[in-house]
């Protein structure tokens, strides 16, 4: 099936690789440096950066604003503690949202939040949810000659004012369906299209296999879209 | 080669996005795609999902939670 040739393969429109800087890893080994020399504005950049980020991302976890902002502020001291053990194995990014990520679910643990352990000791095992990105009912049934195709093609959403399309309350439903999602699903969808991070990046942070991380995020884009449909169909 | 249906093309549009579809599925899925309006429009919709979601990112610390790292990082430099 593919080339062994090692030729390049065509790649489809939206795929997200890291872009290539002038070599990151200098750039890495130049910030670790400046924050083990004391400099506060290199370290006051990193927060600008991240700060906003980790905290929806601890929020998720911990639900109340003011433990994720403890969370984050512990994640934040133990990088520091830790970080001339910081081996560059991973991008600081990574490393210091796998650090968010872990002391977010065991303070969560601690307070004994509704979510079961599981879902947060193996995120790879932790989606009971499969169903199916549509309703299987919107398909022609098995011994149709067209078996699995549309019943009736979705509504196109490009008629729709912009205003109603980009509007609060889409925005509302938006977030809504997301916090709806099993918590492995919230991660993905957050950090990949909300935060704007590579899948690379996200299966580090979460330590979730790729494959795994592709169906997490297809399930979590589904069902969003899913209430978008459901809510453009409103009026 | 088999024709992908309408009901399994929507669960690949992600891996399609990633450009994880081995080459055949690949073919099948844009094959597919070219033929099938619904499959089109539902494909176009995932697209503007994530760009919906996108929008929800917003950039803001407080900046009492920026002077608190600040003295961390201080008192932490002072060990």
């Amino acid at each position: 099936m593919s080339d062994s040739n090692g030729a390049p393969t065509s790649q489809p429109a939206v795929s997200q690789a890291t872009s290539p800087r002038d070599d990151p890893r200098q750039d890495e080994r130049r910030l670790i440096a400046s924050l083990l020399s004391g400099d506060e504005d290199a370290f006051m950049r990193l927060v600008e950066q991240y700060q906003a980020a980790m905290l929806r991302l601890a929020q998720m976890y911990v639900g109340d604003r003011a433990v994720a902002e403890e969370v984050t502020q512990e994640a934040w001291l133990s990088a520091l503690k830790n970080l001339d053990r910081f081996e560059g194995r991973s991008s600081f990014k990574t490393w210091l949202f796998h650090i968010l990520v872990n002391g977010a679910k065991s303070r969560s643990l601690r307070e004994r939040r509704s979510i079961p352990f599981s879902a947060l000791a193996d995120p790879d095992a932790a989606d009971s949810d499969d169903a199916p990105s549509v309703a299987p009912e919107r398909f022609r049934p098995a011994g149709d000659t067209y078996a699995g195709g549309w019943l009736a093609f979705p509504q196109s959403w490009a008629h729709l004012p912009e205003a109603h399309v980009a509007s609060h309350e889409t925005r509302e439903r938006i977030l809504a369906a997301i916090e709806r999602l099993p918590i492995t699903q919230q991660s993905v969808i957050r950090l990949r299209d909300i935060e704007g991070y590579s899948a690379e990046d996200v299966c580090q942070m979460l330590r979730v296999s790729e494959a795994n991380q592709r169906v997490l995020l297809h399930r979590a884009r589904a069902r969003v879209r899913q209430a978008l449909e459901a809510y453009f169909a409103e009026e | 080669m088999q024709e992908m249906t309408c009901k399994e093309l929507v669960e690949l549009v992600t891996a399609y996005f990633e450009g994880a579809l081995p080459e055949d599925e690949q073919t099948r899925f844009e094959r597919h795609l070219g033929v099938c309006p619904g499959c089109e429009t539902y494909v176009e919709q995932m697209r503007q999902t994530i760009a919906l979601v996108g929008d929800l990112r917003e950039e803001h610390v407080s900046p009492d939670a920026q002077q608190q790292l600040l003295q961390a990082f201080r008192d932490w430099k002072r060990q």
